[in-house]
């Protein structure tokens, strides 16, 4: 028998003339933990599409147990014990925990009736499988996304899986959870199911996987047990250069100039308690602390979006009052939302309006839109933020999650904005984009002399590219670093210790 | 889930809280007679709610179902006039096969084309009433045309009272129909893998078809059954009338969706149950009787109606949100 649970030979996969895979060769073996990095867009989706048979390769061939396949179709797929955990889960929320573990089941029986008691036995089995213990009777949309996600791998067992492919399980997980998963993962292994990670983190990858394959634009760059790799090394292979390790170092600073930003004895009710903040232009300054700790009331507040705040603030020595989101802007204040894709950009619409959207009165004559001054200002911020899309016409939503950051900052520079406030500006973006995020803000704030309040769960984000960092617990500034000599360990040690 | 925590059990609690207000201003309320009148009520209304219920809990929603009622209900009854067939089962049987056919084209445009079902439903419904009245007729048929076994059929009691005063009244063998319908429409929801795949399917259309439903037939089953069922209650309605009007019916959809969402089921789809849109079914209808009980004018009940749409959609999808947060 061969080693292969399944093995791709030569694939190519071609979408509108593009090229998303190019002659592409990966093996899983039976019982290993396989990763499969890059970044997005470089072609591990079409890889999992081609092994759940859902896209038809153009070139080469799919070998499952060593013997070629020809037109894999997703029923055979998971016939031949191929079961695919994408992103959304496709769960059913509106179903009890238990229906959601026993509906395969009964499908693949091609079953008419459904018996309840039934039902509830097959869960408790593919449960206890993983040895853990979920609500049967609860709808699934009660739980929180690691429990879905459990729910999600235990029906993928009981449809008799060998091989189980997780999509990006680790994006909506906290860190307690993503160890529950690796734990998960390792039992899943014992009972001699291969496991294909699907990721672009790190950690993880290290952490689970016996082998790794990088990929970059459609492209099997590399492939080896994971002893031979280092962080560093995977970085490279899925950006293809070296990235900057480079501190923030702040440039020197006019004395008579007043601070970007004074805020004096902020406070929000029940969530700020009092906090002193100084931004000078060129300032990078990272904020952390746990969620819950007042950080993004506190961004809320300088944004004009909880006028009940208390306490001074003074821009460029001017005392201001933000009230509303509207004199936020006024006064030069701009703010980037954590979840970008909700909070902070028109999905459906194009880059161009999505950019142009806080600032059209700039592009305006009379009451109408100057659409040739719109064009040409947009054109120009996508050059200035190297945003790669065809047009300003491209819909946002077509973009990858870099670009999107890229659409939103461009947004906020487009209204003038001084003091930028950045809400974990690279959750879910890929490394390259990530490093490619921070190049700009590092650059907008040494020749704009912008000032930036960064907010961030990740601690050496913040200690390459601040120049000083805050730590913020319930409600107050607790702890200050400067950027460059403070460690991640003493910050970890400290963030440790405000549970 | 406690019981108290389901929806069905809230609309109970209304239910009986209006029972024990309306009987307070007016304790005819109470009284046998009112009781079965009340019953008798519900049964065209909640037929056809059923149909509705598995369109919604599709994922989908159905305004065209009392044109096919019209439809279904005035071919058969002119047809048995015409020709004087005497009969009941085979009318019934093509009432209802009526209804099922012009479901199916709803289902075919909304799975074919991937339509919205408002729109859809919205299109054949005027299609149909409009082919109904140009083709066929706009007479009325009737009680000295209407076929008198289909009279017989509708009048028949299964309980008999004597006033005191020598009036007889009794309780309406029609709500037995009802009761097996509402009894097969629930077994086949809850204790069939069509009756799951429409809960699945309304909940999540792209998992449904991932972990293997056939989403097409689940579609097709909802809107053939809704189509069919209203071809049905059409027929029946008639029959407990006496006479057949092409213009009929116009407006009901609005009762019938109300009544629906006042039972439980979501705008969304994924939820709703037999048993809550019972509930909700004679929530609206004691409600809107009541109302002609103290003389309110029928357009005031139009106002009542629209409000019970509105604030019952809003609780359902405020609780959904809920869930969801």
């Amino acid at each position: 028998m061969a080693e292969s649970l399944i093995e791709l030979r030569h694939v190519g996969k071609r979408f509108a003339g593009i090229k998303a895979l190019d002659d592409v060769s990966l093996s899983v073996r039976r019982g290993e933990i396989h990763c499969l990095a890059g970044e997005n867009g470089s072609g591990k989706s079409t890889i999992i599409k081609v092994m759940s048979g859902v896209y038809q390769p153009d070139e080469g061939e799919v070998l499952i147990d060593g013997e070629p396949v020809r037109r894999l179709t997703p029923a055979d797929s998971i016939a031949r014990g191929i079961q695919v955990i994408y992103q959304d889960l496709s769960l059913f929320g509106n179903l009890s925990v238990a229906e959601n573990l026993a509906m395969n089941g009964l499908l693949k029986e091609r079953r008419r009736g459904v018996r309840w008691g039934e039902v509830r036995r097959i869960a408790r089995t593919a449960l206890d499988r993983l040895g853990i213990d979920l609500p049967l009777d609860a709808d699934v949309d009660t739980l929180p996304t690691s429990a879905k996600q459990i729910v999600a791998i235990a029906r993928a067992l009981q449809a008799e899986a060998r091989l189980i492919v997780m999509d990006e399980p680790t994006t909506a997980l906290t860190r307690n959870e993503v160890d529950r998963l690796l734990d998960i993962t390792r039992t899943i292994q014992r009972d001699g199911i291969a496991v294909l990670f699907v990721s672009h983190k790190m950690r993880e990858m290290l952490e689970i996987s016996e082998r790794l394959t990088v990929m970059r634009n459609g492209r099997v760059v590399v492939e080896g047990p994971i002893v031979d790799f280092t962080e560093a090394s995977i970085t490279r292979h899925m950006t293809g250069h070296d990235l900057s390790h480079e501190v923030y170092v702040r440039p020197p600073q006019d004395e008579g100039v007043p601070p970007r930003l004074a805020v004096e004895n902020l406070t929000v009710p029940g969530a700020v308690e009092g906090v002193n903040l100084v931004l000078r232009p060129g300032d990078v300054v990272g904020l952390s602390g746990l969620i819950g700790s007042g950080r993004t009331e506190l961004a809320l507040a300088l944004f004009g979006m909880r006028p009940d705040h208390g306490g001074t603030v003074h821009i460029d020595g001017k005392a201001v009052r933000l009230d509303g989101v509207q004199s936020a802007i006024r006064h030069g204040v701009a703010y980037v939302p954590e979840d970008r894709l909700s909070e902070g950009l028109f999905l459906t619409q194009s880059v161009a309006r999505n950019m142009l959207a806080s600032s059209l009165d700039r592009v305006t004559r009379g009451l109408t839109v100057d659409r040739a001054q719109a064009t040409r200002t947009s054109d120009d911020m996508i050059a200035a933020m190297q945003i790669s899309t065809r047009s300003g016409a491209t819909l946002v939503g077509h973009l990858s999650g870099g670009n999107q950051q890229r659409v939103v900052i461009a947004r906020w520079l487009m209204t003038q904005a001084r003091i930028l406030i950045l809400n974990g500006p690279t959750v879910g973006v890929d490394v390259g984009s990530k490093a490619e995020i921070h190049r700009i803000i590092r650059d907008l704030a040494v020749r704009k002399g912008l000032a930036v309040l960064m907010i961030s769960d990740d601690v050496p984000e913040l200690l390459q590219h601040c120049n000083s960092i805050i730590l913020m617990h319930r409600g107050r500034f607790v702890d200050r670093f400067d950027g460059g000599t403070a460690s991640e360990d003493t910050i970890s040690a400290v963030l440790k210790t405000l549970r | 889930m406690s019981i108290l925590r389901r929806p069905e059990a809230v609309v109970a609690l209304v239910l009986l809280a209006a029972m024990v207000i309306i009987g307070a201003i007016n304790p005819a309320f109470w009284g046998l007679d009112n009781l079965f009148g009340l019953l008798k009520s519900n049964v065209i209304t909640g037929i056809m709610a059923l149909g509705v219920l598995l369109v919604m809990i599709s994922g989908g929603i159905d305004v065209s179902f009392p044109a096919f009622a019209v439809a279904a209900m005035y071919l058969v009854v002119r047809w048995m006039a015409d020709t004087g067939y005497s009969g009941v089962v085979l009318p019934f049987f093509v009432a209802t096969l009526i209804g099922l056919v012009l479901g199916a084209f709803n289902a075919f445009f909304i799975r074919t084309f991937r339509m919205i079902p408002l729109i859809v439903t919205l299109g054949t419904a005027s299609v149909v009433r409009g082919l109904l009245l140009g083709l066929v007729g706009t007479s009325v048929v009737n009680i000295n045309r209407f076929p008198p076994q289909l009279i017989a059929f509708g009048s028949q009691d299964v309980v008999d009272v004597v006033h005191a005063d020598g009036t007889r009244f009794g309780l309406s063998a029609m709500i037995l129909v009802y009761g097996a319908i509402a009894l097969l429409i629930h077994l086949v929801l809850r204790h069939t893998m069509m009756g799951r795949s429409l809960y699945a399917y309304g909940g999540a259309p792209e998992a449904a078809s991932r972990v293997g439903f056939d989403t097409r037939a689940t579609v097709f089953f909802a809107y053939c059954t809704a189509g069919a069922l209203a071809g049905f209650a059409g027929l029946l309605h008639s029959s407990m009338i006496w006479l057949a009007n092409p213009r009929d019916f116009v407006g009901f959809e609005l009762d019938v969706i109300a009544a629906v969402v006042l039972g439980g089921a979501s705008i969304f789809g994924g939820r709703g149950s037999v048993v809550g849109t019972l509930l909700g079914v004679f929530l609206l209808v004691m409600i809107k009787n009541s109302l002609i009980l103290m003389h309110v004018a029928t357009t005031w009940q139009q106002v009542v109606v629209g409000v019970i749409i509105v604030s019952s959609t809003a609780l359902t999808a405020w609780r959904d949100r809920k869930r969801l947060a």
